[in-house]
This record gives C-alpha cells, structure tokens and sequence, in this order.
C-alpha cells in the first residue's frame, strides 16, 4: 500500500478552505512544526523536571534514545509494541470520525484477549500456523466485536449515549474476563490464576532475523488500509457524514442504524484483532486482572493524527520509542516507570496546544 | 435630502467594521429618530446584522461613533446597549420557553440573590400597557403562540429603557394577522417616542411600516428615503427606486416577484396521490390527519400555514424521510410510501428540505461532494465503491453553472457559500436527474430578492417540463403568484384546498389560523 495523493478525501476538503498553491508549503512547515515543537517543549519541561529531582536529563534523553530507538533490541521492543497499539487505532479511525466514541476498546481487547488465550493453546497442536493464525484473528475480531453488541444496539435503536455503555462494558469486560480467567480457562498446572502458556514455537512468525512479528504488518496494513477506506470509499465517505452531520445523512437517505452498527462492529473488531495479534505474538498468556490499557494510550494519539493514517503510524512509532526507552531509562536513573507517562502526558499537552495555535492562525488566514 | 430639525436619539457616524476579507460596514451615518420607524433594507450580506450587532452590543466597531442623546458612548456588550435604552427583538427567541413570562423578564435583570418579583410584574403591566397588549405574567412562554411570544420579546428588549427598539426580521413567522398586529404595536410604540429599527427583506412591509427607509448594499448606506419622500409620490416608482438601491442600477425591473405562468391544464395524467394520510406524534394530536390531494403532471401545488402545522412533516413522508402510519401515496398509480428515501429518489420523487444548513448539506465537505450527496456510492459517481472525483467535479461544475451558484471552484466547503449560493446548490441537486414530483420546503426562506425571484422561477421552469411540484410556504404572496392550488393546514389537517388568483389573502389566513373549521 502506498501513500496516498493529496487531492482526496479528507485532506482536499481541508485543503479547499484555504487557496491551494501557497497554503501547500505553508501546511507542509506547520504539520513539521507542529509534530516537533510539542516533542522540543516537552523535553525541555521533563527536562526541568529531571533536574529538580537531581537526575542528568541529557542522560536519561540519551537513554530513551538509545534504548527505544538506536540499540537493536529496544527498536524491535518498540515496532513489537507498535502493532496492537496499531490495530486499536485502526478501529478508532473509524469510529470517531463517524462521531461514534468508542471509549470501550480496553473492555473489547482484554475480552477477546482472554478467549484468543484460552483457545490458542487447544487449538494450536492440532493445526499449522496457516490455519491457527487465521482462526485466532477471527475469534479475536468476533470477541471484540461482540462485546460492543450491546451499546452499539442501545446507539442505534434507542440512541443511548455511547460514551457512558462503552465505559460500561470496559468495566464489565475486565471483571467478566477475570471471572473467565480464574474459573473457567484457568491452567490448573500453575499456582497463579492464568490460562494455558501458547507455546512459544506456536506464536506468530517472526519478521526476518528480528523478535518482531507480523503482528506489525498486521497493523500497518490495517491502519492503511482503514485511511484508504474512510478517505476514498463510499463506505467511507458514509461514515464522515454520520459524523459530521447525522441530520444531513438520514436525509440523504441512509441507513443509520445499519451504519451504526457496522461502526460498533468494526471499531470493537480490530481492538479484539489487536488483542488476538498481541497474544499469538507476545504474551503466549493472559493472567487474571490483565490490562495493558492501550486503548487510553491510542485515543489522543489518534485525536492528534487527526485521523490520518500515515499520521497514526508516525505517533503511534514515536509512543512506543518513548514507552519502551522510557522504560529503561527510568529503571537507569532509579525513577518510577511513570515518569514515562509524565512525559508522554506533557508532550500531549503541547500537541494539544500547538494543534490550537495552529487552528487559530488558519482561522486568521482564511479569507 | 430632507431632513427634520429634530436630534437624532442615536446616531451612528462612520461606522466601519471589517471581519477577515469583507468589509461588512464601510463608513456607514445612520441616525435614528424618536417617534420614527426606521427600515433597514438590503441584501442577504449588505451588512444589516453587522450593523445591528453593532447598536445592539454583540460587534464592536474598528472605528466610528455612536452618539445616543448628543453624547459619544461605547458600547461594548448587550448590557451596555440595555443601559442606554437600545433593547433588540432577533429573529430567534432568547426567551426559555420553560418559564413563566416574569421569569424569563428577571433572567436578564435579577441581582446575585435577590429577586424582586412584583416589581417585575408591575414593570411588565406598565409596558404591556404601552404596547397595548394583554399579557398574563404567570404564562408559560412555551405555551404562547408566536405572535405573543414577539410581544414578550419586545417587552424584554424595552425592559431597561425605551429609547430605541431594534426588530431584525420580526414577520417571518406571523400571520398576515399577526403582522397587522405587531403594525400596530410598533406605530403605538412610535408614538410614545421610541425611535424603531426595522430589519426587512419585505419590501411591501418596508413601505407599510417605514417611516424613513435606509438601505444598506455592500457595506454601504447607498440611500435614504426621508418620511417626506415616503409619503409624495406613487407606490411603485417608490418601490423601483427602493429596488434600484438593493441591488444597484440594472435590476430594477421587479414586477413584485411575480412568476408569470399559464395555467396548467387539468387534463394532464395525475402524477402524483396522497391518501388519508396520517402520522402518530409523541402527543395526544396527531402531527398529519386525513391528509388527501393529488396533483398533476406540471402542476405547482402550494401548501400554506403558519409553521409547524405538519407541513414539514407531510413532506417528510412523502420523501420518505418519515413512515406513515396511516393511508397510502402513489406515484403514478405505483404505491411508493413503503419503499426508502434512496429508491423514491430513483423514481423521481425530490425533496428539497427547509433545513439547508442542519440537514441539506454537510458543510465541511466540498461543493462538489454535496452535489452527489444523495447518491454516495452509486453510478456514475462511484464504481465498485470507489469515488470518481473527475465525473463529481463534471456534475458539480455543470449544476454550478446551470443554476448560477456563486462559489470560487466546486471544491470550496460549502459552508463558505453563503445562504442563497447553498439554496441553489440544494435545489439544482433535486432537480437533476429526471424529477417527476419534487417537494420544496421553504424554498426561499431567508433569502434575498433576487434569488428568491431565480429560485421561483427555477420552480416555474421545471413545472414548464411536466414536473409536480409541492410548494410549501408561509409567504401567501409566494405561493399565489406561483401556484395553480393552494392547500392550507392546520393542525396536522388541511382545511382548505383553493384556486391560487389575487384576492385570497383573507381566505388563506382564515384557514390558516383554523377560524373556518371549527
């Protein structure tokens, strides 16, 4: 899949609001700036920060660098990281533009976590790869899916706010999936409440010579593919109607309830692929109280990419450099983990306020 | 120019104000006077609201003055304009329909913790008294009719002080009635020395109401009809210079917006029947009852009443946008209300909404892509699900010329397009594509002169080729001058169908306010 030319979708209609030839240069320089301004402002705060606690920031920086982005290792750490974060995203690229707040990708994931983790290991001795793999991504998708079902029919018929069921069933979705884990799919030859371990030669092909696998390419071709869908598409362009003004498509004739559900079903879908992908690939198990949580992670970065999937792909990569060298770093420089968050939250921050400034001059230019 | 010996009660000299690109008021001198009604006339974009926002404290000014009671003030807020005595009725309601009239009055007035109930109440008889109307101060606002509601909101706009009162639009909603009655309020109100301003498209309501006439073009006060020059010489060469003013030399031939057209002969085949209709509502009153009509190929079937008696409603089953629950309707014999919006689009069937910019177009997307907004996905536009921008922009393009839309290019948001250019959009995209019954829900709603004459006549033309058309309006000179029949409802019901020719003005409000049914 390659780029896409600029003239379509999206892009062209926010193009259109300003005149073409000048304004291109001037977006190019400000999309630049706007993604390294925040990430500069952002150091330089942490950096403050670092020093007010006593530690040496060109180290730690030095560190993050080094061990999310320069050593081998921690690179392959970093694109491993990347590719459920990737799959998550792909669902929310299709769900909030369509104006549909699926906030319950962690509920979604962690379900079809657990049934891809209590399945795999059965399943795994009596097929090949080429049979397993396909298998788990299905269930994983039809989990995730699922367990949308409800507040995507509350949406839809009733029109219930899907902000409030979505979190719902999160909450619902991580009790439920350790009641799954601790009586039903629970593997009786360990002492910690935890499924069945996935073989380690049965997971995920792994990428040339590296640790990564194709869990990766899973997510890079479901970010791309979701961008080509919403930007070029029929289907596509129905979604950003919704989204943009559900009056205008319910009298252009469309379907909403049908298009309602079918956002529900897709969102929720690839975060239960994503998880599904992360268990054949990484963890091979799923411990009761599982939550990495990566569904928080992903919503502002896909809110800051502005639903753009090459976007996506750059903040997505640069948060997981950040996580996986923060990690180290922090363990370095004798720092709780969470200062990787602080900085990931002030760099949010930033973003936030430049995409602000940025709105604000395009406002100023528009005439 | 004439002019009185009196002081103007606020005066605005050289007033300018640009936003991004326009130039909205260009040096504009406005006095008003006390005693006076003062029209403003112009142009969708000739700079009224600017101005009234202005006098109103919503705008601030890059430069000019405003001199209210021969002192030079500022006004930088609605507070500020209230302290001075400048009160603004606008065209939506500011009241909370939930609240008792003196509620809503002390909402604007009430301190931190006090309230001051019979005071308020003995303000509100006092100007009730003024305006001469009956007002109850324990009525619910929700409950009011329109007309009523405007009569509330003159008093709040009066509430602090009554030197001047600004009305923007203030008909559009009434009754030939209601309008009569809110002419009489405003000449009580004139005489008590209020200075009015009244913001109009209406030409005929300008020369009825006006004392003094000042229009607005561009940005710019391009002229004023003193009362003297209102009172001498004849209606229509008044009314030709007024239109000369609009919209500048070339296009003063007006003719009172009348659409010539022959009538359309009755043995043309029926096109299209509606058949005891009827639509539950959330309420106890049905929203449509019994609704019966059939129209004829080329035929142009008005639909009057006051807005929200069903109207809307009707066109949205017949487009498919609602289901019925009662009755049928058949295009061309074929039973059409079951079937989805997409598939009567297919037959023919069209509807243009009154709701351009909430549910006609989506206006971040291009011009372009609102022109196909009813056929996402479907040939030619689309194949296998792909777009095919070329043959958008093709469509686009000739729909833009054919029907005179001003826009840049066809890939503008069409939420850069102003009211009119949108409309234009709206109404060529119906009617492209073989339209064989097309509803038009207001068509010209807001609109300024000159597209509402291109919009009826687009209407006429098409009638000209076979087509039926449902004119729904709640301009009665419209619709008689468009239509071969008018329906009136009211209530859900249509209480009347009558031949469309001069003269039925009374008639039509007198099914329109029910008083012939009982």
């Amino acid at each position: 899949m390659t780029m896409l030319p600029s003239s379509s979708g999206v892009e062209a209609d926010l193009e259109a609001i300003v005149p073409a030839t000048e304004s291109r240069l001037r977006k190019r320089v400000n999309t630049v700036l706007m993604a390294v301004l925040p990430v500069i402002a952002a150091s330089v705060v942490g950096a403050v920060l670092l020093g007010a606690l006593g530690r040496d920031p060109i180290s730690f920086y030095a560190n993050v660098i080094d061990h999310g982005l320069i050593g081998s290792l921690g690179r392959q750490e970093s694109l491993i990281r990347m590719a459920p974060l990737l799959l998550i995203a792909a669902g929310l690229m299709i769900a909030f533009p369509a104006g549909i707040w699926n906030l319950g990708t962690d509920g979604q994931f962690v379900m079809a976590g657990v049934v891809v983790a209590a399945v795999g290991p059965e399943l795994a001795p009596r097929t090949s790869g080429w049979v397993l793999f396909p298998i788990l991504f299905a269930i994983g998708f039809a989990v995730g899916a699922a367990w949308s079902i409800v507040p995507a029919v509350m949406k839809a018929w009733f029109g219930m706010n899907e902000i409030i069921t979505t979190l719902m069933t999160t909450f619902l979705g991580l009790s439920f999936s350790a009641l799954l884990v601790k009586e039903y799919f629970d593997d009786p030859s360990t002492t910690v409440p935890q499924t069945k371990v996935l073989a380690v030669s049965d997971r995920l092909p792994k990428l040339f010579d590296t640790r990564v696998h194709v869990g990766l390419v899973v997510g890079l071709v479901a970010v791309l593919g979701v961008h080509y869908m919403m930007t070029r598409t029929a289907f596509g362009l129905r979604l950003r109607i919704v989204g943009m003004n559900p009056a205008a498509a319910q009298h252009a004739g469309m379907n909403m309830k049908a298009l309602t559900l079918s956002i529900f079903l897709l969102s929720s879908g690839f975060a239960g692929l994503a998880a599904a992908v992360d268990i054949a690939g990484v963890q091979g198990v799923v411990r009761a109280e599982w939550n990495p949580s990566f569904g928080f992670t992903v919503i502002p970065l896909v809110f800051l990419a502005r639903f753009h999937g090459p976007s996506v792909i750059a903040f997505i990569g640069a948060f997981a450099v950040l996580s996986i060298g923060g990690e180290s770093a922090s363990r370095k420089a004798d720092l709780p983990n969470f200062f990787v968050l602080v900085l990931v939250a002030l760099m949010l921050l930033f973003l936030a306020v430049s995409e602000y400034l940025q709105a604000k001059s395009a406002k100023a230019h528009m005439t | 120019m004439t002019d009185t010996e009196q002081e103007p009660s606020v005066e605005l000299v050289q007033i300018t104000k640009a936003f991004p690109g326009v130039v909205a008021n260009d040096r504009i001198d406005l006095s008003i006077y006390a005693g006076e009604v003062q029209i403003l006339l112009g142009e969708n974009g000739a700079g009224k609201s600017t101005l009234i926002g202005i006098l109103s404290g919503m705008v601030t000014p890059d430069s000019g003055e405003i001199i209210v009671g021969g002192e030079t003030v500022s006004i930088r807020s609605p507070r500020d304009a209230l302290n001075l005595g400048i009160g603004t009725v606008y065209q939506h309601s500011l009241l909370v329909p939930t609240l008792t009239i003196v509620d809503n009055m002390l909402l604007g007035t009430a301190k931190w913790f006090s309230i001051d109930r019979a005071a308020a109440v003995r303000r509100l008889d006092e100007l009730s008294e003024l305006l001469d109307v009956e007002i109850d101060p324990g009525a619910i606002v929700g409950q009011l009719s329109l007309g009523e509601r405007q009569q509330v909101e003159i008093i709040r706009a009066l509430w602090r002080g009554q030197r001047a009162l600004i009305l923007d639009e203030p008909t559009s909603m009434l009754t030939p009635q209601g309008v009569q009655a809110l002419g009489a309020v405003l000449r009580r109100l004139a005489g008590q020395g209020i200075a009015i301003v009244f913001i109009t498209h209406k030409l005929d309501e300008a020369l009825d109401f006006g004392d003094r006439v000042t229009v607005l073009r561009r940005g710019r006060n391009v002229g004023e009809l003193s009362p003297t020059a209102m009172t001498d010489g004849n209606i229509s060469d008044l009314k030709g210079h007024i239109i000369e003013l609009i919209f500048g030399s070339s296009e003063s031939q007006h003719g009172d917006s009348t659409t010539e057209r022959d009538h359309v002969p009755d043995e043309q085949e029926v096109c299209l029947r509606v058949e005891d209709v009827g639509l539950a509502g959330d309420g106890p009153r049905p929203l449509l009852e019994a609704i019966s009509f059939e129209i004829r190929r080329g035929e142009i079937f008005g639909i009057a009443g006051i807005d929200g008696n069903g109207q809307k409603e009707l066109a949205e089953v017949i487009a498919g946008q609602r289901r019925l629950d009662h009755g049928q309707i058949r295009l061309d014999d074929k039973p059409v209300h079951s079937l989805s919006v997409a598939a009567r689009q297919d037959l023919g069937i069209r509807y243009v909404t009154d709701d351009r910019h909430g549910e006609g177009t989506v206006g971040p997307l291009s011009v372009a892509l609102n022109t196909v907004l009813k056929r996402i996905g479907q040939r030619p536009f689309w194949r296998r699900g792909n777009i095919r921008h070329a043959l958008i922009r093709e469509f686009a393009d000739s729909l833009i010329s054919e029907h005179d839309v001003r826009t840049p290019h066809e890939q503008v948001p069409i939420s850069t397009l102003s009211g009119g250019n949108m409309q234009k959009v709206v109404v060529g995209r119906e009617l492209a594509m073989g339209p064989r019954v097309v509803v038009f829900n207001k068509p010209t709603y807001g609109l300024d002169v000159k597209t509402i004459k291109a919009v009826l006549a687009r209407i006429v033309a098409q009638s000209r080729q076979g087509t039926a058309a449902i004119l729904i309006s709640t301009e009665l000179n419209e619709l008689i001058s468009t239509c071969d029949r008018i329906a009136v409802m009211h209530r859900g019901r249509i209480t009347g169908i009558i031949e469309s020719k001069p003269g039925i003005e009374t008639r039509l409000g007198e099914l329109m306010t029910g008083a012939a049914v009982t």
